[in-house]
């Protein structure tokens, strides 16, 4: 067992009275007060949540975009500075060694932020793939600290952050999955908007020992707004609502990309990539969709779905009573045959059969 | 406010407040989860109460407390008859972790006479959940 390690935001998380769960080896914040009171503060003014513990990876040299064009599997050689992409990881096999960020710094430079748990793993597929020349790859996670400010709110209060400066794009400008530059107390600050609760918001990636000040900041300015700090038990809910995938529920090494609904993001007529001519799946394999369900008995990650004869047809992946809906959700791995939108299909529930409906993702999508 | 020293607990986390035996209605328990339980479980979204008149023993598994990240199971911790369920907070589960020994509680049991006896008292209670 190794120790348990902590953010640079521990003390902070403390002091707010923070229940603690460990999270691919790190102790976070699950909630402060209250799950449901954090998830609807995020659909309806703000939510600030410690994400430090996720790993970030820079990528620089002449040849970094035709490295990261070879390591990924979507093609980042195409994408502007200043912009991000989701990405996926692939294994030779077409298997998810893990899904990421990746942020355009300059021509020759980018930024990976990749699931804390496969931080090791994604370090030595990244090396292992280092065959073009004139590229490096550092592992930078203990260097920085990231939170996220998510929510209708975030412009507002990212806005109004005493000690952020020299920001390079104006705010009404700074678009979804984009970037810009700043500085927080004279120190770089990297500002992403991007998120994982499917509400606009925005993650700052900043030095870790500058942290516990940038959080005190970002919780003065969004008080008026109605900011409160929130943890993973909300951020669970919150991307579930926004049908958006987890590592460990819907992606693993024996999920490939199409059958978790990603097809989209692997760029097949991309020259050579690893994992190229194994991320499609067998036709009969299981699939990814969404159900949902009447009542207020959820289906949890592990139950069976079942045919309303009790036959198995799949497995659900992620499950919750929704807050922002008020019914049970799901994502599920269901076989092909069952996977029409509109299906009728059955949670099994510790033994009760509960009736669902094959339903599009996501279950919640915000209004623009 | 409920004096806590005066309940019964289970290392399920459960609580028992006992009826005085002198109102000669025979003895009967209310059981409730306690606030420790109800913070670990995060906010309670749905909670299934057994059918009154249902007969429990010990261990036996007689409802669920769901919150939005976990199931947590409601085991019978005495031997006795179900009596009443709190309607109140299969409506409004919230309950639980607001008023986890008062208007959270969830059943009444008819129980023997000296039948929760044998349960936890508050400090070896209080060791377990700090142990």
């Amino acid at each position: 067992m190794t120790e348990a390690r902590y953010t640079p935001l521990r003390e902070r998380h403390e002091s707010l009275g923070a229940s603690f769960t460990d999270f691919g080896g790190w102790q976070m914040p699950v909630r402060y007060t209250s799950d449901l009171a954090e998830h609807r503060a995020v659909r309806e003014a703000a939510g600030l949540f410690d994400i430090s513990h996720m790993a970030e990876f820079l990528v620089h040299g002449a040849d970094a975009a035709a490295y990261l064009d070879y390591a990924l599997a979507g093609r980042l050689s195409t994408m502007s500075v200043g912009k991000a992409k989701y990405s996926l990881l692939l294994a030779e096999d077409g298997g998810i060694i893990d899904d990421v960020i990746v942020y355009r710094l300059a021509e020759d430079r980018f930024l990976i932020i990749s699931n804390a748990g496969n931080r090791d793993a994604v370090g030595e597929a990244l090396a292992e793939r280092l065959r073009i020349p004139a590229v490096t790859v550092a592992d930078v996670s203990d260097e920085y600290a990231l939170i996220a400010v998510q929510g209708p709110a975030s412009e507002a209060i990212v806005a109004e952050i005493a000690g952020i400066t020299d920001v390079s794009t104006p705010w009404s400008e700074q678009k979804y999955y984009a970037w810009t530059d700043a500085r927080f107390l004279g120190e770089p600050l990297l500002i992403a908007r991007t998120g994982y609760t499917g509400e606009d918001g925005f993650e700052l990636l900043v030095r870790a020992a500058d942290a516990p000040a940038l959080w005190d900041a970002t919780l003065a300015a969004g008080e008026p707004h109605g900011l409160v700090p929130a943890g993973l038990a909300a951020r669970d809910t919150l991307r579930l609502e926004a049908g958006m995938p987890l590592y460990g529920h819907e992606l693993s090494l024996d999920i490939k990309p199409a059958q978790a609904g990603l097809g989209r993001v692997v760029a097949s007529d991309k020259d050579d990539f690893v994992g190229k001519g194994s991320a499609s799946a067998a036709s009969d394999a299981r699939v990814l969709v969404g159900l949902a369900a009447e009542g207020k008995r959820a289906g949890r990650a592990g139950y069976a779905v079942v045919t309303e004869g009790g036959t198995a047809i799949g497995e659900i992946s992620s499950g919750a009573l929704s807050p922002t809906l008020g019914h049970p959700i799901a994502m599920a791995f269901i076989d092909p045959s069952s996977a029409e939108e509109g299906t009728i299909v059955h949670l099994d529930v510790r033994g009760t059969k509960i009736p669902a409906t094959v339903t599009a993702l996501p279950f919640y999508r915000r209004k623009k | 406010m409920t004096d806590l020293n005066a309940l019964k607990y289970t290392d399920e986390h459960e609580w028992l407040a006992i009826s005085d035996p002198s109102t000669g209605s025979g003895t009967v328990v209310t059981i409730g989860i306690t606030d420790y339980a109800a913070d670990k479980l995060g906010d309670v979204v749905f909670v299934e109460l057994p059918q009154v008149g249902l007969d429990i023993t010990p261990g036996a598994v007689i409802g669920e407390i769901e919150s939005t990240k976990s199931v947590g199971e409601l085991y019978a911790p005495v031997v006795g008859r179900v009596l009443e369920v709190n309607e109140a907070v299969v409506d409004d589960p919230s309950l639980v972790n607001a008023e986890p020994f008062e208007a959270g509680w969830l059943i009444k049991v008819s129980i023997a006479e000296g039948g929760a006896d044998a349960l936890l008292d508050r400090e070896a209670y209080v060791a377990l959940t700090e142990g």
